[in-house]
């Protein structure tokens, strides 16, 4: 699919990946991984490691149920290019937790990819949470998209984006009341 | 009270402009109303029965007098000159026009309010003790934590879609004005053997279809690890709770199904990677924070009985006796403006009342209010000396009713008049029961009882934890209620009992009556309702409400098995 396109970092890109998805009932063992760049489910990475194992151009993606520890090894070897996590529906929120141990956690540094139901109102806290790609739903503007990622000049709490919360990114202002000590406030 | 300094504006702004976009793209049929009902929730926008109904984060009930001003302005230029005080101590306007709420919002802002997770899967805003900072059984004030755990909750990026709302209160004092036990998570904040701040952690309240009461994990933990532990608590739900159904999906659920030490045990695995990180509260924080809740500049005063010079005025001597709570501040009182006058739905108040409600903060209570889980309002600040001006001009506006804590202050939720989740309505039976029970002796005498009324199983009038829960059910098609006695909230938190069959909307006063009757009977002296339903248990109680049945002409008598 040569004119799919994602948004990688802050823009939108060519993608030269492919998503493998099971069709109900389909075995992992089985399934066929085309040649090329994959990115195939975990059920299929786990089952087919042995042959999937050479080859460079392998991906492996998430399911929301699904625990990034279970690659903590591939981790190690630092196995992949690209890992997606999927989200079923926009508002399962596990994505973000999976996001956030696998780039805090396991260390994984190289391309944290969301897809499936993918909207535009959610892609700053999938930045937040360590995604750097996004493939938004077919059927809405890439263009639009893009816009989500700049919502917010500035964030209360530390996430992998940020590892200082605003408290300790900059002095904040103090409006002491004057008072006469009653009672310590602490 | 907290004040925002220029990230908070820069916040609330960009929300602003947010939301403004997604109204848009709403309406431009840009975004379905499937994708815009987690936005449009996150924001505390709700379509109701009739209309949208907007509700606005009072953070820990806490108010200024402005803030109360700006409900005023709202309910007359946005709705229909009235709104409604919640038992997350909120305020929600049932008839709003979806096309106003950015410029709500933007009205809001400019009094330092919004209405960010008032609703939704996320982190709601975080309730707490309305006499914080004044109780005389305080330990420490619980206020600048609850505002801390506001900022870092505020669209959290994690914990923006999770399986279930959820819900955080903080109490500071020995007794428990905030209902920690029936919350996800439930906070008492307390001070070790070497005098440090912490937080006893409570896991695991809730109410709705399976009322629990939270347990414990955690005796002591030092304040500075507040955010990081709560992250972890949320990161072991967020990944672990139940998502397939929504009725089983709350933080209670999980901790019944893995139990509460293996809970603990995940929570702590997940807080090793936090613990000590950036994330960790710094002390110039907590300080700065705490700056904002220093204690008003009270007067040296003498203690005074507020009674002298007004010894005949039995009206006056009642409203003392309930409305009148004592401060750490000798001379100073704290007032609670009764929202439960008979006749006006609970915790409902008129632009007027507001207005009022803020000149007499502004004249007498140092400009601040607070709103109650009870839905009432408190005036925290009163010199004794002046309770008698403020009881008569509060008396005159509707405000004075003497019967907090009294069986007519009954929490009540919107029910089937508003809500459109209710499977029956809650204000006329509330109403009915009030109007019964209208006689203000006879009240005193009943003394300390709590009436708490919902109209569907997801117990927003907290109807578990009420010494009488009334909770409204369908049945083929109609409205029944289900009684239960003997629940409590506070310290000793209790889920009620439910006595049998339902009841009609018509035998509803009469079953009080005669719950109370058994009361009157058995109590012994001084004991309240719930220690004798406690005592005895709920056998005596049911035989005389069942004895005879409750009959009305013309109408069906109860259900099957009951007549």
């Amino acid at each position: 699919m040569p004119d799919q396109k994602i948004i990688k970092g802050n823009q939108i890109v060519a993608d030269d990946w492919t998503v493998l998805r099971l069709e109900e009932g389909q075995e992992p063992a089985t399934a066929e991984v085309a040649a090329g760049k994959v990115i195939v489910p975990l059920k299929v990475w786990q089952a087919q490691k042995e042959t999937l194992a050479g080859r460079a151009d392998i991906g492996v993606w998430l399911n929301s149920d699904e625990r990034p520890e279970e690659l903590t090894e591939e981790l190690a070897e630092n196995k992949f290019d690209v890992i997606a996590v999927n989200f079923p529906k926009f508002t399962d929120g596990r994505g973000y937790s999976i996001a956030y141990n696998l780039r805090k956690r396991l260390g994984y540094t190289g391309e944290l990819r969301a897809i499936g139901d993918v909207l535009r109102d959610q892609l700053f806290q999938m930045k937040r949470t360590g995604f750097d790609a996004y493939a938004p739903r077919p059927d809405r503007s890439i263009e639009d998209a893009l816009k989500g990622l700049t919502v917010f000049s500035e964030t209360y709490q530390a996430s992998v984006d940020d590892k200082l919360p605003l408290f300790r990114r900059h002095v904040r202002t103090t409006g002491v009341r004057e008072h006469n000590d009653i009672g310590s406030g602490i | 009270m907290y004040q925002y300094d220029q990230y908070d504006h820069l916040i609330v702004r960009e929300r602003i402009a947010q939301y403004r976009d997604q109204v848009q793209r709403r309406l431009s049929g840009e975004l379905t109303e499937e994708e815009f009902l987690p936005l449009r929730l996150q924001n505390g926008l709700y379509m109701q029965r009739h209309a949208y109904m907007l509700r606005i984060a009072v953070p820990y009930g806490l108010l200024s007098t402005a803030q109360m001003r700006m409900f005023a302005h709202i309910a007359r230029k946005y709705d229909r000159g009235y709104g409604h005080f919640t038992t997350r101590q909120n305020i929600q306007f049932n008839w709003i026009e979806l096309e106003h709420t950015p410029d709500i919002l933007a009205d809001l802002a400019s009094v330092e309010m919004h209405a960010i997770q008032t609703s939704g899967n996320c982190i709601r805003n975080v309730t707490s003790d309305e006499l914080a900072g004044v109780a005389a059984d305080e330990i420490i004030d619980p206020r600048p934590y609850a505002e801390v755990l506001r900022q870092w909750s505020t669209f959290h990026p994690e914990f923006i879609a999770l399986p279930r709302k959820f819900k955080v209160a903080i109490n500071g004092a020995l007794e428990d004005r905030a209902a920690i036990a029936i919350h996800d998570i439930g906070l008492t904040v307390v001070k070790n053997e070497a005098g440090e701040i912490g937080f006893k952690v409570m896991v695991g309240g809730g109410m709705g279809r399976t009322p629990i009461i939270g347990t414990t994990i955690r005796e002591f933990l030092p304040r500075e690890h507040l955010l990081t532990y709560t992250e972890a608590i949320m990161r072991v739900y967020n990944q672990y709770g139940r998502r397939d159904n929504k009725y089983k999906a709350r933080i209670k659920i999980l901790l019944k199904a893995i139990g509460a030490e293996e809970f603990a045990r995940q929570v702590e695995e997940e807080w090793a990677d936090l613990k000590g990180t950036e994330e960790t509260l710094t002390l110039e924080e907590m300080e700065r924070v705490i700056a904002y809740f220093q204690p008003h500049p009270y007067e040296a005063l003498p203690a005074i009985d507020p009674r002298t010079g007004h010894e005949d005025n039995k009206a006056f001597a009642n409203w003392l006796g309930r409305n009148v709570k004592a401060h750490k501040q000798p001379g100073y009182a704290a007032v609670i403006l009764s929202l439960k006058k008979t006749g006006v739905p609970p915790g409902d108040a008129t632009a007027e009342q507001m207005d009022f409600m803020a000149d007499l903060a502004d004249r007498y209570s140092f400009g601040e209010l607070r709103v109650t889980h009870e839905q009432n309002i408190v005036l925290a600040d009163v010199k004794q000396s002046q309770l008698f001006d403020l009881w008569k001009e509060a008396k005159a506006h509707g405000l004075a009713t003497p019967n907090i804590g009294l069986l007519t202050d009954i929490i009540c939720c919107p029910g089937g008049d508003f809500c459109s989740l209710a499977n029956a309505k809650s204000i006329p039976i509330s109403a009915a029961i009030a109007e019964r029970f209208d006689h203000l002796d006879f009240l005193h005498d009943i003394g300390d009882i709590e009436l708490n009324i919902s109209g569907c199983i997801n117990a927003c009038g907290h109807h578990h934890v009420g010494n009488i829960g009334v909770l409204g059910v369908d049945k083929d098609g109609s409205e029944w209620y289900q009684v239960s006695i003997g629940g409590a909230q506070g310290n000793a938190t209790a889920i009620g009992k439910i006595i049998g069959p339902s009841f009609s909307a018509h035998q509803m006063p009469e079953v009080i009556d005669r719950l109370l009757q058994v009361y009157l009977r058995e109590r012994t002296l001084d004991e309240k309702f719930v220690d004798t339903v406690q005592r005895l248990g709920i056998a005596p109680f049911k035989e005389h409400v069942y004895a005879t049945p409750i009959t009305e002409p013309g109408r069906l008598v109860g259900e099957d098995e009951y007549a």
